[in-house]
């Protein structure tokens, strides 16, 4: 549907978007994920025209758009701050691009009834945006630009403006819509949770590069860059050096005398050093010993109580601090304590190399 | 409204100076407002002087419709000043938002050369007008009026959009491109309707100014552009007259509606 290729963009010193190459398939719900300044909301200002390539080509449908205004190419937006007009009611806000478009009035009028039925607005069509939730206002832009029937649609950060609860009701919402329409979303955001709910796919940015594209499991489970483990959800990330090799699994020991047993696929033949990730809610924690190919014993330090889990700080006999997350118990299961001396259990796939030399 | 029930009221055990202040606020109002008060009321008295009162009249307001070249100045001066205020008001929103959409390597300095006229003494501008058009040969009247008005009043209306543009949303602009519309579709669809309340804010303000120039008016006219301002002028040299005291009370009334009728179109235009 959209492809990027080789695409730059320089704001005077600074390159925001560094030869950049990305390929949206029809129908999918991509995540363009990364903190602030990575380039994110410049890669989707130059998809929606905004901003114009200083090298590499966008093709929309196999057409070169790279240069092309925002009003000639059939992808629509939706704002970070909706943008809606203040002086038009919902009705007008959403018949606008028909409007643009010179759709014939009663077409339009059918197209617009149809959108605001979608988002359940149709009581509010005569209100003025300023009479509106946050919320509302949020359904009526999404409202407005899928009424165009775009080729794909762009959401710069458009949940960031709302509270935790509705965010999450809209996040599903969103989705549901995508897959009910059959639309092409490039959703940009900064929330990792967010991401992970909503994305077919999620494309980590990082210094206006693609730091890992892939599905939202694989992203998680399967990070790739240091930078990847860290920025999704919390990942241990330790530094190891390669100790021996043994058919398909590799000895690591880390800097204070660990010894780790990781599958020796991921490691390069010939690498001496690596950056290994666990997860922190892979890691097994019991007080009897458990059959893994990683078991070592650890003290717990800290005990962080976060609602439905527990964050654990623990510290290795070797002295290697981790922390962990269990499932906060119920009364059936063991508890653990500050003090408590366990034992930690490893599968071999769950720890991650990420870097290798 | 909220924000008046915040204000502190002035503690109690400051009685006299509350007085005081009471006291003074009445005679500021005084100060002001007394003088119209007598000139609207001696615009009905029937003796010519404007100290004794003799007996209620409307001889003067009928005196002044049949007075020929004021009321051709008092045409002169409409026209003008709407014809100033449309040009200030496509001038001035047009300019305010070229200056805040676009980037222009000399930005800063065409910013303050538009202010300048805002501040210069009138006297400086109606003789460096003066220069201007005999140099260029053009024949003083109408036209050379309207430019010497345009030329001090767009500022004002720029100043005013301009203000209103520091608080608009750029993603409007964007919207409005993003759903299919040109940049100039946009702006006029999007952008103007946003700046109304500027706008007409900028264009009361230009048409006042125009309507009661005198200076740069006295340089720039002829004889067939002469304004009401001017016609006044040179009657008040010949002495006071009840029928300025009608005019004026006219003007007043005039002025007061006026300005109820653009609050009322706000608060229109705000629902």
């Amino acid at each position: 549907m959209i492809e990027i290729r080789g695409v730059t963009k320089r704001f005077g010193s600074f390159t925001a978007v560094d030869n950049l190459s990305l390929s949206v398939r029809a129908g999918e719900f991509l995540t363009l994920l990364g903190p602030s300044g990575c380039g994110k909301t410049t890669l989707l200002r130059l998809l929606a025209g905004f901003e114009m390539p200083d090298e590499g080509v966008i093709l929309l449908d196999g057409q070169d758009v790279s240069h092309l205004p925002p009003y000639r190419r059939s992808v629509n937006q939706v704002f970070q701050s909706y943008a809606l007009f203040p002086h038009l009611s919902v009705r007008d806000n959403v018949g606008f691009g028909l409007r643009m478009q010179n759709v014939p009035a009663p077409e339009a009028a059918a197209r617009v009834a149809e959108a605001l039925e979608m988002v359940s607005l149709r009581e509010q069509a005569d209100r003025l945006p300023h009479q509106l939730s946050g919320g509302q206002r949020q359904r009526v832009a999404l409202a407005r630009a899928i009424v165009c029937r775009p080729k794909v649609l762009l959401l710069d950060e458009p949940l960031s403006a709302l509270d935790a609860k509705l965010r999450h009701n809209m996040q599903l919402e969103l989705k549901h819509l995508q897959r009910r329409l059959g639309l092409t979303f490039v959703f940009v955001t900064h929330d990792q949770e967010e991401a992970l709910t909503m994305s077919d796919r999620i494309a980590i940015i990082h210094r206006g590069r693609i730091e890992q594209l892939g599905a939202a499991g694989e992203i998680y489970h399967r990070p790739r860059t240091p930078f990847a483990a860290d920025f999704i959800g919390q990942a241990n990330l330790l530094q190891v050096a390669v100790v021996g090799r043994n058919g398909t699994t590799a000895r690591v020991r880390v800097g204070g005398g660990l010894e780790l047993t990781v599958a020796s696929a991921e490691l390069p033949a010939g690498a001496r050093t690596a950056l290994v990730s666990i997860r922190p809610e892979k890691i097994c924690i019991s007080k009897q010993r458990l059959d893994t190919e990683n078991l070592f014993e650890a003290t717990i330090e800290e005990e962080i109580f976060q609602g439905a889990t527990d964050q654990l700080r623990l510290v290795t006999t070797q002295g290697t601090r981790l922390h962990a997350l269990v499932a906060n118990e119920s009364a059936m299961q063991e508890a653990f304590h500050e003090g408590d001396r366990v034992y930690c259990g490893l599968h071999l796939d769950d720890l991650v190399i990420v870097q290798a030399e | 409204m909220p924000a008046s029930l915040s204000r502190p009221s002035i503690p109690s055990g400051l009685k006299l100076l509350n007085w005081f202040l009471s006291g003074w606020t009445a005679l500021v109002f005084i100060f002001l407002y007394v003088p119209i008060l007598v000139l609207v009321v001696y615009s009905f008295n029937s003796s010519r002087l404007n100290i004794v009162w003799e007996s209620f009249t409307f001889d003067w307001y009928a005196r002044l419709l049949n007075d020929g070249p004021l009321i051709r100045a008092a045409k002169n001066s409409l026209v003008i000043a709407t014809v100033t205020t449309v040009l200030s008001v496509i001038l001035g929103t047009g300019g305010a938002w070229l200056l805040h959409r676009y980037r222009y390597r000399a930005a800063r300095g065409i910013q303050t050369l538009v202010a300048i006229p805002m501040v210069m003494p009138e006297i400086l501008m109606g003789i460096s007008l003066l220069i201007l058009f005999a140099t260029a040969g053009m024949n003083l009247g109408f036209t050379t009026v309207i430019i010497g008005h345009v030329t001090f009043c767009f500022p004002f209306v720029l100043v005013a959009v301009q203000a209103r543009l520091q608080g608009l949303d750029p993603a409007l602009e964007e919207a409005a491109l993003d759903l299919g519309a040109t940049p100039l579709q946009a702006f006029w669809r999007v952008i103007v309707p946003c700046l109304q309340p500027a706008i007409v804010a900028g264009a009361l303000m230009a048409f006042t100014l125009s309507m009661d120039e005198l200076i740069v008016t006295f340089f720039t006219r002829s004889a067939a552009a002469t304004t009401l301002p001017i016609q006044v002028y040179g009657l008040a040299r010949v002495g006071l007259n009840p029928m300025l005291n009608a005019l004026s009370a006219i003007f007043i009334v005039a002025t007061v509606a006026f300005v109820l009728f653009s609050d009322y179109l706000q608060k229109l235009g705000r629902r």
